[in-house]
């Protein structure tokens, strides 16, 4: 048996350094461990921005988001124009029991109506629960962080001014 | 003995009573002993080490309550047994381990009159009875009617006889040092020895028998069946070995039985190596020292209990034939030629 006595003692030395330094362990209940800039905690909804293309919805890999609405006719814009349509949002609900936090509805939303926020503490003792509509969804937008600025020499994104 | 500690205070108890309350003494040192080393070492040193803090709530003090919540559940749970098994073997085993845990205890000497006996073969009455827990093991392995069981009782017993040995063999330079094998003796010897004609530390054998020292800590760690000796309990292949089929209390006499033990085999290191009770600087035969004996004990015992537990942290299991090995290979021959060194150094020097 090859018995290497200096690997042995070294061995020993690495669990007493690492007894004599800090603990990495936040103890979570009593303090909250500083998160990520772009922490996937919950989805946030901006209705007003949402036009119920349905994008999100049939990208989900998981079919947690529904959407109901139906077109309504507006006023023209200009006078004497055509009466427009406008899809009205009735229903959106992402299924938290459901949802992967994959992000791809929030990649996918090409009307900037959908956000990432960093609030995570929302679990119920009712699955049922879980099921956010449109109401619950707005309200995490108080929570979306500002969007964080670039790194310096980062490559400006398509479209920016 | 324990009634000359009331005599001298003017109370005369018997014999009956004496015994009797020595009994309560070893029975309580026992899951004390087991909930001190589980928690201090092997609940908060290990996570430490693992940069991490383990229990915090339990208690409200860095989680002490917690082995005492745990022990509480033990006793809640059901008693099963396997159908097949043979009651009341099976029955007995945890009881034969205990046994063998708290009779160790009784040469343990913690003042200068506080021990159970005395007994003047002492060191070797206790490493003696501290192997009968091998017929406790074998008793669960073969009773369970369970291959891991079986399997894992059959590796455990060869590995504490393999381990005996050494662990005999160290202690031997340590009794022709000390030219006695009673436990208090021993003690008195280190007390009363020199370095050179340098007495003031007085001797702990550690200084001439560190070689001994080493072996005897390998060995014990061994016969406690810890890492990276636990091939009777790895998890990984036996699940826990002959525990197996254990629950509730029974369960947890195995986990006090090894605890206990490994308490034991501390107290046992830190008499034969450390100097046991006594304090350099301080006078053996004083009265306070009934008092500051334990502590110093105690102190001692968790030294030991440290290095122990630091080993069983850091090394990975070893494998069946390579844990023969290192027994019959290594630490017997080397534990022989160390009884040869001492006995030319005790002749010739």
């Amino acid at each position: 048996m090859a018995f290497k006595l200096p690997g042995v003692i070294k061995g020993l030395t690495v669990p007493f350094r690492t007894m004599t330094q800090p603990t990495v362990t936040v103890q979570y209940p009593h303090e909250k461990e500083e998160l990520a800039p772009r922490t996937r905690g919950v989805i946030a909804l901006k209705e007003e921005n949402c036009t119920a293309c349905m994008l999100c919805s049939r990208s989900c890999p998981d079919w947690c988001i529904y959407i109901e609405g139906h077109k309504e006719k507006a006023p023209p814009r200009r006078e004497g124009g055509k009466e427009r349509l406008v899809n009205i949002l009735d229903r959106f609900d992402i299924d938290y029991g459901l949802c992967m936090y994959c992000g791809i509805c929030v990649e996918v939303c090409p009307f900037d109506a959908l956000f990432w926020s960093p609030e995570f503490e929302y679990s119920e003792f009712k699955i049922a629960k879980l099921l956010h509509d449109k109401d619950v969804l707005g309200e995490w937008m108080e929570t979306v962080p500002e969007v964080e600025p670039l790194e310096a020499g980062a490559v400006a994104p398509k479209g920016a001014k | 003995m324990m009634n000359l500690l009331f005599a001298s205070n003017g109370i005369d108890i018997g014999w009956g009573t004496t015994t009797a309350i020595k009994t309560a003494v070893v029975l309580g040192t026992i899951p004390a002993g087991a909930l001190i080393l589980g928690y201090v070492f092997l609940l908060k040193m290990m996570s430490h080490m693992q940069s991490r803090l383990g229990p915090m709530d339990p208690g409200g003090f860095h989680g002490w309550f917690q082995l005492v919540g745990d022990g509480m559940k033990f006793l809640q749970k059901e008693d099963i047994m396997p159908e097949d098994a043979d009651k009341r073997v099976f029955a007995m085993a945890p009881i034969v381990v205990l046994i063998s845990t708290f009779l160790v205890y009784v040469v343990i000497p913690v003042g200068p009159s506080l021990y159970v006996r005395d007994l003047n073969v002492g060191v070797f009455y206790a490493l003696a009875v501290s192997s009968l827990s091998v017929i406790g093991v074998l008793m669960a392995g073969w009773a369970s009617s369970s291959k891991f069981a079986l399997l894992g009782a059959l590796r455990a017993a060869a590995q504490l006889i393999a381990y005996e040995l050494p662990l005999l063999l160290a202690v031997v330079g340590v009794v022709m040092q000390a030219r006695t094998a009673s436990l208090q003796g021993i003690v008195e010897a280190q007390h009363e020895g020199a370095i050179f004609g340098w007495d003031s530390i007085g001797l702990p054998f550690i200084f001439t028998q560190f070689i001994g020292f080493g072996l005897f800590m390998i060995a014990a760690q061994a016969e406690l069946t810890q890492p990276p000796f636990d091939m009777p309990v790895a998890e990984s292949e036996l699940v826990s070995g002959y525990m197996v089929e254990y629950t509730g209390f029974r369960f947890l006499f195995f986990f006090m039985g090894e605890f206990g033990t490994a308490f034991a085999f501390s107290a046992i290191a830190a008499t034969l190596f450390l100097g046991g009770w006594t304090l350099p600087g301080l006078d053996m035969d004083a009265e306070y020292m009934k008092i500051v004996g334990p502590i110093v004990l105690f102190t001692k015992i968790m030294l030991i209990a440290f290095l122990m537990f630091w080993a069983r942290f850091t090394y990975p299991r070893f494998r069946e034939d390579q844990l023969q090995k290192l027994a019959w290979k290594y630490l017997i021959p080397l534990s022989v030629i160390n009884i040869l060194v001492t006995a030319a150094f005790i002749v010739w020097i």
